[in-house]
């Protein structure tokens, strides 16, 4: 092979796997990126039951209680305007605790939440993002007291 | 005093990094010989960066609570060795570490390298300084880790209990010590693009920089992937977070980057490739601090800070990465062609070898960025996780690693022999252990089945190049390789091995109940209260027996009191075939306790096998530094 034409093949290359890199993200994207809602989202019906995405709020205190078999609890969630029930079976992290933000995993069945992972792993200092703007609000009061 | 010396000393190391620019425009502009000079205040600039960090080290020893950083991340009754590491625990600190091993990462590279032209050498000086500019800007203005509280507070407010491990001691030091050393690779190829001098000496200036780096970004991420498995207490070893994305990056970059400046340092070829690369690995590093540090992401890492930060950090972000792209556009069309190679070649393995990286290097980027560019243009939130990258990144990372079974085969510029004679005995192992996983396992998922089918062919591919040479004479750097991807295929197995075989239980038993997994059957003997220097815990006494001997296993519930917080402590017993991973839970109003036990056969290759790849790439750098020495000093003697 040429120098030259040597070089075209590598600048070929490269814009052939910056392609392919493109397409196989936004076709891995498109099928598993899970979305982020709201109690108040999922009371106006726009999650889809039964797909994958991320449940997030502050769990309602008094809410939490343990099934029969020990390990699974029931809970709600609330974002101050609506309150969605989730259904988890495993060990809450570290710091799940009523009155805090929690993010689940999961999936809508029936209305009701089942998650396969609960997110907890912040407090008052370690906050995601999506649930910053709700804690905040919390703080002042104004999700629970409706 | 303390934290006003450590604030001077941050001042004064600015304005030599600005001494460093305008010395490196004349070394460009005119033919004045700035060598020594530059070299010296790159020198004298680490030593203030590194007294200003000892500085802060200092006032975090002593607790002085009137600075206010000390305050808000550390607390009188924390062990002292928290107490020192709470130091780059946080915000300020970390990018001071951050700064500090900028600046000093040039100041040896400023004592050690011999190999560029001074010209080159000035260049790259200028450009590090250049890089630490911005940085100590960001420090001063909008982060000074010095600043005071008046009055003083009685006592501080504690660090995330989660921080509070010996991992945490060393992790963030090893992973910023390879992500900034990547920052030299990127001032020498800038340094080089401006003297155009891109050739196969820059090349070998710039591998031993590149493998340092790359050997502390391989032990970070083993050792943040083990903290992660045993602090969390979820029992995953990787879980796609951005953060651990945000090492992985670079990470990625830097393998392409040091296979193909080993083309360029022995073939020439690959010029402009090997430029983009280096740019684009300490890109990389500093896409990753600004994820972690700009608090943008969901993560255990991500702290709340105010935007001004994150703004801060983007501008610069743009500012160096635009600059090198630009400079790179209009240098890098200049540059003369390589060596000319065949088509089966060393030299086409590696370019498959830096594609295939470079495509998974872009999935992973776009993979954490696109929850960002959803929200900035739509307001919709959404996450991406372990489902994209395990469906998108796995089977390419997969025939990566059987590439990484041949390539190593095929000699330089061209190969005349057919490699297949030489893989059979590989590519049969690896037949091998697919038959054996069908006929064991057939319900296994696809993923596992194929990993272990690949790490069996590579584990014995990766040992064919020792094979027929006299081991001692066969150079460092080839063992190297070799101990690097036998610890691929060993980390393979591991994987695997996890997702495949791992059982799982979950139960609430009484003190006195048994609880069985995999081949193991756990007694929950009792729970007792026990307490540490700054918490209170849980603590169940189990006792684990498969036949033979028993076992004792003490997991833990902690809790802390500033901040308030409970965390898992697990217990973990590793044996020569896997771990037994227990975590006690909460009590139930009958007196049960929640137990979770995971029996994870192999999981232990996982960071062998990561340990093997630092190790591998160890060897190589001993084998360059050391071997190198005599052969040149004999050339120059000779041609002197």
């Amino acid at each position: 092979m040429k120098p030259k034409n040597q070089r075209l093949v590598l600048l070929v290359a490269a814009v052939v796997a910056v392609f392919v890199a493109v397409l196989l993200a936004m076709w891995g994207l498109r099928s598993e990126a899970s979305y982020f809602y709201t109690p108040a989202d999922v009371a106006a019906g726009k999650a889809k039951q039964g797909q994958a995405m991320r449940l997030g709020g502050m769990v309602e205190r008094g809410s939490v209680t343990r099934q029969a078999d020990g390990v699974t609890i029931r809970f709600a969630v609330t974002d101050g305007k609506a309150s969605t029930p989730i259904v988890y079976r495993g060990i809450v992290p570290d710091l799940f605790r009523e009155g805090s933000g929690a993010v689940a995993e999961g999936r809508l069945e029936n209305g009701v939440f089942v998650a396969d992972t609960i997110l907890a792993k912040h407090d008052e200092r370690y906050m995601p993002p999506e649930l910053g703007n709700l804690a905040a609000e919390h703080k002042a009061g104004k999700t629970l007291s409706k | 005093m303390i934290a006003e010396t450590g604030l001077a000393a941050l001042w004064l190391a600015a304005g030599l990094a600005a001494l460093q620019i305008i010395l490196m425009l004349l070394a460009l502009r005119t033919p004045v010989d700035v060598g020594r000079t530059i070299r010296a205040v790159a020198v004298v600039q680490g030593a203030l960066t590194l007294i200003a960090f000892a500085m802060l080290l200092l006032v975090f020893a002593r607790s002085d609570m009137s600075v206010a950083l000390v305050f808000e991340n550390s607390n009188t009754a924390k062990p002292f060795i928290y107490k020192v590491a709470g130091a780059w625990g946080n915000h300020e600190g970390s990018m001071l570490l951050w700064v500090t091993v900028l600046s000093v990462a040039g100041a040896f590279f400023a004592l050690l390298a011999r190999r560029a032209s001074e010209r080159t050498l000035a260049a790259a000086l200028g450009a590090q300084a250049t890089l630490a500019l911005g940085f100590y800007a960001f420090l001063l203005v909008a982060s000074n880790p010095f600043a005071r509280l008046f009055p003083a507070p009685p006592d501080g407010q504690g660090l995330n209990p989660l921080l509070q491990d010996p991992g945490l001691a060393f992790h963030p030091p090893t992973l910023y010590l390879g992500y900034v050393g990547l920052s030299i690779a990127f001032s020498l190829a800038v340094g080089a693009l401006l003297t155009n001098e891109v050739d196969a000496r820059l090349a070998r200036a710039m591998r031993p920089w590149v493998l340092g780096a790359w050997i502390l970004l391989t032990l970070g991420i083993t050792a943040g992937s083990y903290w992660a498995y045993y602090e969390l207490g979820w029992g995953g070893y990787w879980f796609w977070d951005p953060v651990e994305n945000a090492s992985l990056m670079p990470w990625l970059a830097a393998t392409a980057l040091l296979h193909s400046v080993n083309v360029l340092a022995a073939r020439g070829a690959l010029k402009a490739w090997t430029m983009m690369l280096a740019v684009i690995a300490f890109s990389m590093s500093m896409v990753g601090t600004f994820l972690v540090r700009s608090g943008i992401l969901t993560s255990v890492h991500a702290f709340a800070i105010d935007p001004q930060r994150g703004t801060f950090l983007l501008a610069l972000l743009a500012i160096y990465v635009g600059a090198a792209f630009a400079l790179f556009a209009v240098r890098g069309a200049t540059l003369k062609e390589g060596a000319p190679f065949e088509l089966v070649s060393r030299e086409t393995g590696l370019v498959i070898n830096n594609l295939l990286l470079s495509v998974i290097l872009g999935i992973v980027f776009l993979g954490t960025l696109y929850p960002l560019f959803v929200e900035a243009l739509s307001g919709e939130k959404l996450s991406v996780g372990a489902p994209y990258f395990n469906a998108v990144a796995g089977p390419l990372a997969l025939l990566l690693a059987l590439l990484v079974g041949i390539g190593p085969l095929l000699s330089w510029r061209r190969e005349r022999r057919p490699v297949w004679n030489r893989l059979k005995v590989a590519a049969l192992l690896g037949v091998t252990a697919l038959a054996i996983t069908i006929i064991i396992a057939p319900e296994m998922t696809i993923l596992p089945r194929l990993g272990l089918t690949v790490a069996a062919f590579l584990a014995c591919a990766s040992i064919l190049p020792l094979v027929g040479r006299n081991p001692l004479r066969t150079p460092l750097a080839t063992w190297g390789m070799v101990v690097a991807h036998f610890g691929i295929a060993v980390a393979l197995t591991g994987m695997a091995m996890n997702g495949a075989f791992t059982s799982e239980r979950l139960a609430v038993i009484k003190p006195g109940d048994k609880l069985s997994v995999g081949p193991w059957t756990v007694l929950l003997k009792d729970v007792t209260p026990t307490a540490g220097k700054n918490w209170t815990a849980l603590e169940g006494d189990l006792r684990a027996s498969r036949g033979g001997g028993v076992k004792v296993l003490k997991p833990q519930t902690r809790y802390f009191s500033d901040p308030p917080m409970e965390t898992n402590e697990a217990a973990i017993d590793t044996f020569w075939n896997g771990q037994l991973y227990t975590v006690i839970g909460k009590p139930d109003a009958s007196g049960g306790w929640q137990l979770r036990l995971w029996w994870k056969p192999f999981v232990t290759l996982i960071w062998a096998g990561g340990a093997l790849i630092a190790f591998g790439g160890a060897l190589a750098l001993l084998g360059r530094v050391w071997r190198r020495r005599r052969p040149q000093d004999w050339r120059r003697e000779r041609y002197a």
